[in-house]
């Protein structure tokens, strides 16, 4: 030891070199640590990421809230129907971002009106554009696989051709979200990235039997916005569906009933589960759509309890004869 | 006193604080068994879990501050912990002097010379540690999509500043340098923009596989003191215990072919000290030209570091052996650089160290294709209350096997692949074996986990008392019934063990009860004597039918009426006395022998999913009643029910 104290000054300056690079790798060492002690641990709950609310999309209706024109074919329904609220312009302005919440539930043919009827998506989404809505967005969160579903429905090419840009939901496009004065949905995620921007919504649904909770509508078509583990939910449907309507308040709804599927619902797979209907009912009020809906399936507003849940929360009226409704024909 | 032997009075001191906190991980009445004793010590002085656990969760959790302890001592003196505080280290110094105790000093010279393979260790840790990150590096190239403009203000901050710092001429190849932060920068955006999927990039620790503090506490906790009844609260078993023991062995049996092979070879531990130790203040060298080249100083040394030639200051354990056995006296301990000449860093290609970095960067996401922590998670593994949802759990879990130790009733253990190769030896849930499922007012795993991989939980948040009441008690799982393996749902066999036990108030294994017609069970009244039947038909099994559970059954006018049986012989059955015939049977009509059975049925709001039903369950094999992890609180993504309202 003695012998290395006399080192020369050479070892010195080495020394004290080695002196610093330690002190500054101690004191990083140390900073480090104390910049990322945690002395209490993980939490209970792990720091959510914030949670998302949809914005409001209704307007004020011009002429009236609710209109049911009668006649076979969809483009003509629809066309008459949306004038007699006003047109199209009434709803959708110049710049407007609209997204589509179309029932694209299952990869099945259109034939067997277990989704929403392409032709009429097309012709919504042109109509969105003629009025001069800069996008248009459809999409929806199947049941059965994105893909399949958009392409078998015809959906997907029908957007395409309108000029529609078509959102198949991918795990990134979730957020949580929760409907104040909701039990269910709180905290859960929804199909959040298409509505970025988005300034107009219209939901376009066939009128269905359903197993669950007797019929799916425009109301029930907001389940497909739902990510998550959300069958959970068919354990209260009426509650998940009033949820959903309090979540969502939208321009437009368009609720088809050309065609009804009666039976077998909501999948059908057979033309013998489908009824000519020749109805198309487009409304300010969701509520009042699928009031009016139900008489299609043989059924009354007393038998479908979401109906009166939904109006118990505000959503619409379920009586919607008081909407006074106009009704129209088309050869 | 020679400084070998203070060294050798650390190490035994070390050795038996070591294997003295290993047994005393249990629970019991003994003045020896759990007292406060700081269990984790050792884990806690391992800085190794304390900048992979900095690495995958970016906290420094409570004890493990005291690496900085072992950090900043080896930043000032060099790799001291292998040679002077770890027992595994110590185990393997042992073994290797018996090994070579007999050897001729040539031989054992022989056996201490450096070679090239003592770098594996660097890759393997260089592996590890990138695994532990790769969330922050997943974070980093996920800034390319999510900040675009942010990553595009850095990437051109970087390269100007380059550009200005070659103009200025202090980089010594501007031209090389150039190329590779290009080529990096462009990995960066590049890849950005096409990894979205940020469930796959994950960071899960994997250095406990390896590290030698959590490696032989899993050994002795999991594969030593299950052989002594004695030193645990109750006779343990562990599943995979196996592996778990040959690699041990292994670990310990190759030290007779190089001694302290582990720590020449795979520590990543050794490693991290190793480049921590790099510039220290203090380290081993010669000084003076007398030195005969005798290379007495490897006969023991136990880092193989060449201490006689250009010192690897990474590879040397300061054993302080050298000291002793260098003839000239000229090996010293001290602040001057050894005049043989150093070699401070270890040995890494670039090509070896990209390798090793990058698969470690792959290797979490690639696991993490299975799906296991996502869609595709096991149902079977369920873990300790406590235990953070999937993702973060395997972010901490050290594999040390601390809370298999202390569940007193030994049914937490290391999982094989159930939970996939990430999860290798993480704690998961057996009701089988054990004393009893998870007990209700026990939390010590909990308490002792040493990362808080199972956060500390108190017994209110578990039981859902006080403030915690809103929330419920912690679920592990639910429990459901398999009817086709229940004996009252299959067997016709009354049972209701499951309801019993069920340890929640109100229960949460509820019972339906069912009267079922026993197998061939209808006979023709022949004749009736007071309380007494004769049966025609079939013989009856005698007094099968007289266990209280048995009723005999008649049809009154579409009514059934039920009698408890008291006795049966083979020809008669006889009701008890307590129960006279209020319609009595009419002679020749016929009657049914039925059993009583309670059926389980499960509430799955009530259901903790402790698993004593299932460890209860007397069907032996594959339980009637088995706990999954549905509707377990630590992933809310597996919730069986709706919130409540």
């Amino acid at each position: 030891m003695n012998q290395k104290a006399q080192q020369p000054t050479t070892n010195r300056r080495d020394f004290l070199l080695r002196l610093l690079k330690g002190g500054i790798s101690i004191s990083a060492a140390c900073s480090l640590s104390y910049w990322l002690y945690d002395a209490t641990g993980p939490g209970r709950v792990k720091n959510q990421n914030d949670l998302v609310t949809l914005p409001d999309f209704s307007i004020p209706s011009p002429r009236g809230k609710m209109s049911i024109t009668t006649g076979l074919d969809r483009v003509k329904t629809i066309n008459r129907g949306l004038e007699a609220l006003g047109g199209i312009e009434a709803f959708i302005k110049q710049g407007d971002k609209v997204l589509l919440k179309v029932n694209a539930a299952f990869a099945t043919p259109p034939i067997l009106s277990a989704t929403t009827n392409p032709q009429l998506v097309a012709e919504v989404a042109q109509m969105c554009y003629k009025a001069g809505a800069s996008t248009v967005v459809v999409t929806d969160n199947p049941i059965n696989d994105p893909s399949s579903c958009f392409s078998l429905t015809g959906i997907g090419e029908g957007a395409q051709l309108a000029g529609a840009k078509v959102l198949l939901p991918k795990e990134s496009f979730f957020q949580p979200t929760t409907v104040s004065d909701g039990v269910l949905i709180r905290n859960w995620p929804i199909l959040w990235q298409p509505f970025q921007g988005i300034n107009k919504v219209i939901g376009i649904a066939p009128v269905k039997d359903h197993h669950r909770s007797g019929a799916s509508m425009t109301m029930k078509n907001w389940y497909g916005l739902l990510g998550g583990r959300r069958n959970i939910f068919h354990q209260d449907i009426n509650t998940i569906i009033t949820e959903l309507a309090m979540m969502v308040k939208p321009t437009l709804v368009i609720l088809d009933g050309t065609t009804a599927m009666m039976t077998n619902g909501p999948t059908g797979g057979s033309l013998s589960d489908l009824k000519q209907t020749n109805t198309m009912i487009i409304s300010t009020d969701q509520v009042a759509a699928d009031a009016f809906g139900a008489t299609f399936l043989g059924k009354t507003v007393a038998e479908l309890p979401y109906i009166a849940k939904a109006e118990a929360a505000g959503v619409g009226r379920a009586d919607y004869e008081a909407l006074k409704p106009i009704r129209l024909s088309v050869a | 006193m020679r400084i070998v032997t203070v060294r050798r009075i650390t190490q035994v001191f070390f050795f038996l604080l070591f294997v003295w906190f290993c047994v005393v991980t249990t629970i019991g009445m003994e003045w020896w068994q759990l007292r406060g004793w700081p269990v984790n010590w050792l884990l806690q002085l391992d800085p190794l879990v304390a900048v992979a656990t900095m690495l995958s969760t970016q906290s420094l959790y409570r004890g493990l501050l005291w690496a900085l302890v072992t950090v900043v001592l080896t930043i000032i003196l060099g790799r001291f912990f292998c040679s002077w505080v770890c027992p595994f280290g110590t185990l393997h110094h042992f073994v290797g002097y018996l090994s070579k105790r007999r050897k001729r000093i040539s031989a054992k010279i022989g056996l201490n010379q450096y070679h090239p393979g003592q770098s594996i260790k660097y890759y393997l840790l260089i592996f590890l540690l990138t695994a532990a990150a790769s969330s922050l590096l997943g974070r980093l190239f996920g800034m390319v999509s999510t900040r675009p403009k942010l990553s595009m203000v850095v990437a051109t901050i970087v390269l100007t500043g380059l550009a200005l710092l070659s103009l200025l001429k202090v980089m010594p190849n501007p031209k090389q340098a150039m190329t590779i932060l290009f080529t990096l920068i462009g990995f960066w955006l590049v890849l950005g923009l096409i990894l979205p999927a940020e469930n796959l990039i994950a960071a899960s620790l994997q250095t406990g596989l390896m590290d030698p503090i959590p490696l032989f506490h899993r050994s002795i906790n999991l594969t030593l003191l299950p052989f002594s009844e004695s030193l645990s609260a109750s006779q343990r078993y562990y599943q995979g215990s196996v592996l778990i023991g040959a690699i041990f062995l292994t670990a310990v049996f190759l030290n007779f072919k190089v001694p302290r092979f582990y720590c020449r070879f795979i520590c990543p531990l050794g490693a991290l000290l190793g480049v921590l130790g790099t510039f220290s203040l203090w380290k081993i060298g010669i000084s003076g030209d007398k030195c005969s080249k005798c290379q007495l100083c490897d006969t023991d040394c136990e880092g193989a570091c060449q201490p006689a030639d250009k010192i690897r200051l990474s590879e040397c354990v300061l054993c302080m052996n050298c000291l002793e056995s260098c003839q000239d006296g000229i090996v010293s301990y001290g602040t001057a650089p050894s005049e043989a000449g150093e070699i401070p860093l270890p040995d890494l290609s670039r090509r070896g160290f990209l390798s090793s970095f990058l698969s470690g960067a792959m290797a979490i996401p690639v696991m993490r294709i299975e799906g296991l922590v996502g869609p595709n998670f096991p149902p079977s593994v369920i873990r300790p209350p406590g235990t953070l949802a999937e993702p973060d759990f395997l972010a901490r879990c050290l594999k040390c096997g601390q809370c298999m130790r202390i569940c007193p009733t030994n049914i937490i253990h290391p999982a094989g692949l159930e939970s996939g190769l990430e999860g290798l030896w993480s704690p998961i849930l057996n009701f089988r074996i054990g004393t009893s499922g998870c007990q209700l007012n026990c939390i010590a795993c909990s308490h002792i986990c040493p990362t808080a991989a199972i956060r500390s939980i108190t017994l209110e948040e578990k039981l859902g008392q006080k403030e915690y009441a809103q929330v419920g008690p912690i679920r592990l799982g639910t429990a459901f019934v398999d009817r086709g393996r229940c004996l009252p749902w299959a067997m016709d066999r009354p049972c209701i063990v499951c309801q019993e036990n069920c340890p929640v108030s109100p229960k949460a294994i509820f019972a339906r009860e069912y009267f079922g017609t026993v197998r061939g069970g209808t006979y023709r009244v022949q004749n009736i004597a007071g309380q007494t039947l004769e049966l025609g038909g079939q013989d009856l099994p005698p007094g099968q039918f007289a266990t209280g559970d048995y009723y005999v059954m008649t049809t009154h006018g579409g009514k059934e009426n039920r009698w408890r049986i008291a006795e049966n012989t083979s020809k008669s059955v006889t009701v008890a006395a307590s129960e006279p015939w209020h319609a009595a049977p009419e002679l020749e009509s016929y009657i049914a022998i039925q059993v009583k059975l309670q059926r389980p049925y499960v509430d799955p709001t009530l259901c903790i999913g402790c698993g004593i039903c299932e460890h209860e369950c007397p069907v032996s094999g594959k339980r009637a009643i088995r706990v999954t992890a549905e509707n377990e609180s630590r992933s809310p993504g597996r919730s069986l029910l709706l919130p409540k309202t």
